[in-house]
């Protein structure tokens, strides 16, 4: 057992620190789920694209830098450690791309994946729909066979991103007959085809970081399905638990976020003030104890499963904590408008989406300590 | 890097665990508490017997040592178990010992022949001083060795055994890192605690049935349970990192924050334990309540998670904030 990082780990964490060094925006961009900001990020995805920094861990031949998982870790300490701007591509490189390489045809993956490693296609998810959130298998929205594809019709809704973005992913209902898991198919498709109906959601501070979809006889070609018809509720899956695992929240992300609330003590903290303190001491340890399982999840032989479910509660918790600690330390400029109101409210929605914490309490408690499942 | 227990680890792991469970502890710890030495030492000599004592003794003194994860592998195990005795403290003075190259006492430390108490200003007591074969005192960084009182200090874990001590004889400075290395040997302690507690209490809510259902249905005690697991998961991490600093500047504050993590989420867990065992839970004749008990005591033993706090932030605002 140890924590000690090769000459190779070291160089590939001092070339990632020159180049963010070198290209990181001196001033950042304005929030990412504003249009203006929005278009910032993308401009800032395309920098990353060109010198393959926005996909580390993929494949090179699709615009990556085949980054095993203990550097993808070593770039996001980097890059969080930076003040790197919000990662807009997100939901594509995040949730859409694990999913591809795992269920995806090569056509796909040559298609999809490279203009997404080079920024150049933005994607939203479209999961929820208005009487499926949680239960995401109530969904009803429906796809229907038609010449060469399939014809797109029902309402998705909370659908992050989309409010700006090119392309969107989800699951539709394509057995009519079907109930719950069954009968469903992933299905990627534009944004701006015929028939979609974009309507931007504000927040809770009221900037359009989502959006409701309207769909109307939207036509999808049989090339965007993932994986076979019918099965898209297991394609489906291994995606949720990219989502719930390191993959979305990195832990580079919560040591670097720590780094600055401890700088903001040193700053403006008052000594006497130990209960604020102690929060800002346990900051540092949860950021730490989160950096460190990842090492060890990186470490383990065994697929993590559903443990992933246990990281997803611990940084969705953690996130709000840190950051109602720093706008507390800040006193009555807590309520201004600025980078750690901005986190504070990016936070808020970490135990909701990406599946409830109480929903992944269930995951835990049934799928990890093996309790039984039951009336709920 | 590769931050899991290797394979010869985890098997130590395992035949300390496989040993205990033959051992019955449960019944060491009751005799243990009535002032009945003798199946306790047994079990004592048995660790001995499978190299627990040790890994923190110099191999020169027929050690093996030191070895900080293999110690913190030993005592989360020692933990699960509930094995009754100066575990904590006979680790810690093996390393003060060295420190001030009195060695004499070393090799019988390894071959579980010696049970060492220790008090400092932190734990105050000496534990366990009336069966000790020697008693040590930590007073303004200088250790000394000591004799106890005769009055026995009732805890609410009856096994923890406490004296107040007087110094007799100095023995020289006592070593900071030595007795850092008594608060991880706790928090390894406290989580191997936590997790027999955690384990038990679901298997408890597999079988017992109230409203037609096993409770463990109920969502209420899911999720208390769910808790549990995630607390002591992102402890562990934080008790290795401790053990692998140990030798390093960051030992010190590595340690603080594995004090504090397992101290939690130890104690919060066998909280969860009596809930979920709901009356039963509270009877003295149950075992886990000795597990309960024990988990209380050590929540402040080696200073509590507040008072941790506090070393940890003097540590992280110490050191100088990154360029």
């Amino acid at each position: 057992m140890d924590l000690d990082f090769s000459p190779a780990h070291e160089a590939f964490r001092a070339e990632a620190r020159d180049w963010l060094r070198a290209h990181v925006p001196a001033e950042p961009p304005p929030s990412l789920e504003t249009e203006a900001g929005f278009a910032a990020h993308r401009a800032w995805e395309r920098t990353l694209g060109a010198d393959r920094y926005a996909t580390v861990n993929w494949p090179s031949s699709f615009g990556g830098r085949d980054a095993t998982p203990l550097e993808w870790l070593i770039f996001e300490e980097e890059y969080y450690a930076a003040g790197a701007p919000g990662r807009v591509s997100q939901n594509g490189v995040n949730l859409l791309a694990p999913t591809l390489l795992e269920h995806g045809t090569p056509e796909q993956l040559r298609r999809v994946l490279p203009p997404m490693a080079r920024g150049e296609v933005i994607w939203a998810q479209a999961w929820s729909e208005p009487g499926a959130g949680s239960d995401l298998a109530a969904l009803r929205s429906t796809a229907v066979r038609a010449d060469g594809g399939w014809r797109l019709n029902g309402q998705k809704t909370w659908s992050s991103r989309a409010a700006f973005a090119d392309r969107a992913f989800g699951l539709f209902r394509s057995d009519p007959g079907s109930e719950r898991h069954r009968g469903l198919t992933y299905l990627m498709f534009p944004l701006d085809a015929p028939g979609v109906t974009v309507r931007p959601i504000g927040r809770l501070d009221g900037k359009p970081a989502f959006a409701e979809l309207f769909l109307d006889d939207v036509f999808v070609p049989d090339e965007d399905v993932i994986g076979d018809p019918g099965n898209g509720w297991k394609v489906a899956m291994s995606t949720a638990g990219n989502e719930r695992g390191l993959t979305l929240r990195s832990p580079g992300r919560y040591t670097a976020a720590a780094g600055r609330l401890l700088d903001l003590w040193r700053e403006r903290g008052d000594p006497s003030d130990t209960a604020l303190r102690d929060r800002v001491a346990d900051a540092w340890l949860k950021a730490r104890a989160y950096r460190l399982k990842g090492f060890e999840t990186i470490s383990r032989s065994d697929d993590i499963g559903a443990e992933s479910s246990l990281n997803k509660v611990f940084w969705s918790e953690f996130d709000i904590a840190l950051h109602e600690t720093a706008l507390d330390l800040l006193g009555p400029d807590g309520e201004l408008d600025g980078d750690w109101l901005e986190g504070y409210v990016f936070s808020l929605a970490g135990p909701v989406y990406a599946g409830t914490n109480e929903v992944q309490r269930n995951v835990i408690a049934e799928r990890v300590l093996g309790l039984p499942r039951g009336a709920r | 890097m590769r931050f899991v227990l290797s394979e010869e680890q985890r098997l130590f792991a395992g035949s300390l665990d496989k040993l205990l469970d033959q051992a019955d502890t449960p019944s060491a710890i009751r005799a243990w508490s009535a002032g009945d030495h003798v199946p306790g030492r047994r079990v004592w000599t048995a660790l001995a017997g499978a190299g627990v004592f040790a890994l923190a003794v110099p191999e020169e003194h027929d050690g093996v040592g030191l070895l900080p994860v293999e110690l913190v592998t030993a005592l989360h195990e020692l933990g699960r178990h509930a094995v009754p005795g100066p575990l904590v403290e006979t680790v810690a003075a093996a390393a003060l010992l060295t420190a001030v190259g009195d060695t004499a006492w070393l090799p019988r430390i390894a071959a579980g022949e010696a049970l060492v108490s220790l008090a400092t200003p932190d734990t105050l007591y000496a534990l366990d001083a009336d069966v000790a074969d020697l008693v040590l005192l930590v007073r303004d960084g200088e250790l000394h060795e000591a004799e106890p009182g005769r009055a026995l200090r009732p805890s609410i874990d009856p096994s923890r055994r406490l004296f107040e001590v007087a110094p007799s004889r100095r023995l020289g400075k006592a070593d900071a890192t030595a007795l850092d290395l008594a608060v991880l040997a706790c928090a390894a302690q406290h989580l191997g605690l936590g997790r027999r507690l955690l384990d038990v209490s679901v298997d408890y809510a597999k079988t017992r049935n109230q409203f037609g259902h096993p409770i463990g249905e109920y969502q209420a005690v899911k999720h208390q349970l769910a808790d549990a697991l995630i607390g002591l998961e992102f402890a562990r991490p934080l008790v290795h990192a401790a053990a692998l600093a140990h030798g390093t500047a960051d030992f010190r504050r590595d340690t603080s924050a594995a004090k504090i993590a397992a101290a939690e989420s130890a104690y919060a867990t066998a909280k969860t334990a009596l809930q979920v065992h709901g009356a039963i839970g509270y009877t003295a004749e149950y075992d886990p309540s000795l597990w309960i008990r024990k988990a209380r005591a050590l929540h402040a033993a080696w200073s509590s998670p507040s008072a941790h706090r506090t070393r940890l932030m003097a540590s992280l605002e110490g050191s100088p904030p990154p360029a």
